[in-house]
């Protein structure tokens, strides 16, 4: 596919300071005010937004954790009602996974793939935008029935028969199903943006083995979500109809209870994969900057990367292990549970191999990376031990299990995004963090992880079952769980150390040149922040690491980075062919418009007439989301009619 | 609560197994944190920010051996995790006889465990304590009345979740006497906290004795007490059974022989009568969304009841 499916060839230039810059602001620039703001679909101004509403949600999942510690930080404490710390386990469950965990990386991949990849944007920017703001009208929805105190309470697993009507009567299950689902539509336009952009808008030159690792991570989880999306949003679609039109599809008399457990953790665990992957990525492509060297067995890990994916579709009975399913499938999965450990040593060896032969510079960046391998595999030993069936029948359901699933997502996932937070703020804001409060910041949160989270491994081989709001005196508990309150505070102090040094170095933090780190990777070729273009020529790539070529020498020829395609007929980037990243195409790319932001504010009203049961307020959000399609499909002008402008 | 220490053939291989798994990670943990810190402080660069020529950067080749090695070990410590488990599960199987099968129930938010006898008088009900005989297969068969609920005394064996609409089974042996504490470990709402089920292991006479105790029905009280029986039945039995008696109501615990049990409410308070008569006076003071209403008694009336149900022994 190399022909040009475009009638038009597309003019290469050099790029001077007077050109073809100033040109291309004009074309991809977003407009003023809020009209603007609203408008945009800049993946960057995307990316940040997301990163900033999942650590909006985060610091609030944190708190409600706070407070449950407080409740259990003594035997027969009164701090929290049963009721409220059933409704705050759940939000904190909901908010972690749902609104902070995933999220937070769609944010830094939308960010830097383009970046990364060598293109001005991501493939569909308007289903960028959708995808954001559904997320944020779906984060809102599922926090407006807490906050009038009905909130979800049933976990954020949701078993029935216990969140069907009959023993949950009220409308707090309905907010959360329903805005699940809105949730799914999210992710799934999100993982198609990110498949076929990987797939179509690769520089030219970079064959899929030469992308770097984070997108192969944001790539399997995207495919993942595809897959695995269906499954959840059907099963709360139909928990909707048992619970209000009198379905009996998960009642104990009619239907079957476990199907439920089974359609939720057929999308649950992959999702644990996909919240991790693009951050063990981050890892991948962040640690061998600061080890001074390419990350040993590029190849190996991209595709255990993509194996883990894999199997991790084939391990989802393990949370079912006490259910009473027969012997032989217990044998199984667990099986295929020690398996997926295969893919995730190659990865933790290879990281330990690139610090041993490379000359790791100490930054707090490197910090967090280096420390999160520690943590994975302190969070995949114990999943081993969960994976064993016989083992799991007395870990499941205790603080063990606690334990493990917080090394696994603060440790593969809070940790890396801190320190790609570190990496990246240069590109993101055009300052540096300071580095100094960089290394309070992460010896408090360290210390205060392991302090708080693996005494709960303890706990649990001492029998504390979880989701419980209080325990006796006298269990043996007491001083533990005072230590995992005290813990978490001092973790909760070092997030905080972070928020500080983000709130001071925005203002006064030195001001970050293109590539401060001497990274190897296409999104350091261009200013800090980017310009709204992105590159001002699209760059051709000759290996995986173009800004180390020199020093490496590991291709015969060399990137292309400062003369290349110009695509300066109005929003223009190249589309290339899947595998060998072929120049194949001119893609006109969308200009502005509030036409997402319109839908999904029509989604969010006919979502929220739904549980309510106010058809009026459902049919509303109906017209309004085709008010908005009809505004999004509007004829475009073609630009390819416009004069070409003289170049310098 | 602890299963790190066991005492029974279903819970003995799956102990050793876990204690197995557990050297083994500690093993895994030690050796790579080890390798990460060392690795750290021995190639670090000694410069702030070194500058860019004097860089080592080599090929972009090499260091696959440690892939290679590592995760060659992997695959050998996870065969051998493999089929141990599946030795383990192979030997906690169920035996195919028991000497006694008692069905469990897990209710919103207590145990109730039904002794099947050969005649139905023989049949009996009881609450949250469940005794065995030493040293004796006891099969269990596990129903759910309401939500999900998990079964679970950890020093005898691991959990299994009692499911509406399914019956569940597992087992347990105690291999010496006493009384071996569990707790549900599936969510099931408001006090999913307050709901331990109580094991005790007597040796084999005393266990029949019990067993042909709790196959009577209520004895008749004596005049002391007798006050409260009426009580009982006008207050109490639309949702309790007192088997000899007109109370014969099945939402709540059988209380035919309450007098005889160590804890009220699933562990929540012992069973003395100060704590029956605060139980029955505000069960919601002591176990917040707990089934059982308030009752409308005077304190006199209170004290009456308390005494009758101290009689049932």
């Amino acid at each position: 596919m190399t022909a040009w499916e475009d009638a038009r060839t597309p003019r290469s230039a050099k790029v001077t300071p007077s050109s073809p810059g100033p040109r291309l602001q004009k074309i991809w620039e977003t407009g003023p005010g809020l009209k603007g703001w609203i408008s945009s679909v800049d993946h960057k101004e995307i990316g940040k937004r997301y990163i900033v509403t999942a650590f909006v949600f985060l610091l609030l999942g944190g708190i409600e954790s706070l407070v449950m510690r407080l409740q259990l930080s003594g035997p027969n404490r009164t701090l929290l009602s049963p009721e409220a710390y059933n409704q705050l386990f759940t939000m904190h469950g909901v908010s972690m996974i749902f609104l902070y965990a995933s999220p937070v990386l769609s944010g830094f991949s939308n960010f830097l793939w383009p970046l990364l990849l060598g293109s001005r944007d991501m493939a569909f920017p308007r289903l960028n935008a959708l995808s954001y703001w559904v997320y944020l009208a779906a984060g809102l929805f599922l926090y407006a029935g807490f906050v009038v105190g009905r909130g979800p309470d049933a976990g954020w697993f949701n078993y029935v028969p216990y969140a069907a009507r009959e023993f949950n009567p009220g409308v707090n299950i309905d907010v959360y199903a329903l805005g699940l689902i809105l949730l799914g539509i999210s992710t799934t336009v999100g993982a198609a943006n990110f498949v076929v952009t990987f797939l179509r808008l690769r520089a030219p030159g970079m064959s899929i083995d030469r992308v770097p690792i984070l997108t192969w991570g944001t790539l399997t989880a995207s495919v993942a979500n595809l897959l695995a999306v269906p499954s959840v949003s059907l099963a709360f679609f139909l928990l909707w109809l048992d619970r209000q039109f009198g379905f009996h599809v998960f009642d104990a008399a009619d239907g079957q209870p476990l199907l439920w457990q089974h359609l939720f953790w057929m999308f649950g665990h992959p999702w644990v994969y996909a919240i991790v992957l693009p951050a063990m990525g981050m890892v991948s492509d962040g640690l061998p900057t600061f080890c001074r060297r390419p990350l040993v067995g590029y190849t190996p890990v991209a595709l255990s990367t993509v194996a883990t994916m894999a199997l991790g579709f084939g391990v989802w009975v393990h949370h079912m292990f006490s259910t009473g399913l027969p012997d032989i499938s217990l044998s199984f999965f667990s099986g295929a549970s020690l398996i997926i450990t295969i893919p995730s040593a190659v990865a933790v060896f290879a990281w330990t191999a690139t610090i041993w032969l490379g000359r790791p510079v100490i930054t707090t960046a490197f910090l967090f990376f280096a420390s999160m391998i520690v943590l994975f595999v302190i969070g995949g030993v114990s999943g081993v031990m969960t994976g064993s069936a016989p083992v799991d029948w007395q870990l499941t359901d205790t603080y063990f299990v606690v334990a493990h699933l917080h090394y696994v997502l603060i440790g593969i996932n809070v940790f890396p995004v801190v320190g790609g937070a570190y990496y990246w703020f240069p590109k993101f804001t055009g300052r540096m963090l300071s580095e100094r409060l960089g290394r309070w910041n992460f010896w408090t949160m360290f210390l205060g992880f392991n302090l708080g989270f693996f005494p709960m491994h303890l706990l649990g081989l001492m029998g504390m079952p979880r989701r419980i709001y209080t325990y006796s005196a006298g269990m043996g508990w007491d001083t533990t769980n005072l230590v995992v309150t005290l813990g978490a505070f001092l973790f909760a102090a070092g997030v905080g150390l972070f928020l500080i040094n983000v709130a001071v170095s925005l203002k006064r933090g030195r001001i970050a040149p293109e590539n401060p780190w001497d990274a190897p990777t296409l999104e350091w070729a261009t200013a800090s922040p980017p310009p709204p273009y992105n590159f001002a020529v699209i760059p051709t790539v000759a290996s995986r690491h173009p800004l180390w070529e020199h020093r490496l020498n590991e291709s015969a020829g060399r990137s292309c980075l400062d003369e290349g395609l110009l695509l300066d007929h109005g929003r223009e980037t190249l589309g290339t062919t899947p595998l060998d990243g072929e120049p194949s195409l001119i893609l006109e790319m969308p200009g502005d418009t509030p036409a997402p932001a319109i839908l999904a504010l029509g989604l969010a009203v006919l979502f929220a007439g739904a549980p309510l049961k106010a058809w009026w307020l459902a049919g509303l959000g109906g017209v309004i989301c085709a008010g908005a399609l009809v505004l999004w499909f509007w004829p475009r002008r073609v630009h390819a009619d416009e004069p070409e402008a003289a170049h310098g | 609560m602890t299963y790190l220490k066991t005492y029974g053939p279903r819970a003995d291989p799956v102990t050793g197994l876990t204690w197995g798994l557990m050297d083994l990670s500690l093993a895994v943990i030690v050796i790579v944190t080890g390798l990460v810190v060392v690795g750290v402080w021995m190639r670090r660069s000694r410069q702030p920010w070194p500058a860019l020529a004097s860089l080592p950067l080599g090929g972009s080749g090499g260091g696959t051996a440690w892939i290679t090695i590592g995760v060659a070990l992997t695959v050998l410590a996870l065969a051998g995790a493999l089929a141990w488990t599946v030795a383990v599960m192979a030997a906690v199987a169920a035996p195919a006889t028991t000497a006694l099968t008692i069905e469990v129930t897990g209710h919103q938010w207590w145990w109730e465990a039904r002794y099947l006898g050969l005649t139905p008088d023989q049949t009996f009900s009881t609450a949250n304590e469940i005794h065995i005989p030493v040293g004796r297969p006891v099969l269990l068969k596990l129903y759910g009345a309401d939500v999900i609920h998990s079964f679970w005394i950890p020093a005898l064996g691991g959990k299994t979740d009692t499911i509406p609409g399914r019956t569940n089974l597992t087992w347990l042996q105690a291999d010496r006497p006493g009384v071996y504490r569990g707790q549900c470990t599936e969510y099931c709402g408001l006090q999913h906290a307050h709901m331990a089920a109580f094991v005790t292991a007597d040796p084999p006479a005393d266990f029949e004795a019990w067993r042909a105790r709790q196959q009577q029905p209520a004895a008749p009280p004596p005049d002391t007490a007798a006050a409260g029986e009426p009580l009982v039945v006008a207050h109490c039995g639309a949702c309790h059974t007192v088997r000899g008696t007109g109370a014969g109501g099945v939402v709540g615990p059988d209380l035919t022989h309450i007098a005889g049990r160590e804890t009220l409410a699933a562990g929540t308070l012992p069973n003395t009568p100060n704590g029956l008569a605060g139980w029955i006076a505000n069960p919601q003071a002591l176990k917040p969304g707990a089934r059982m209403p308030a009752t409308d008694l005077s304190g006199p009336e209170l004290g009456q009841v308390v005494a009758y149900l101290e009689t049932l022994k």
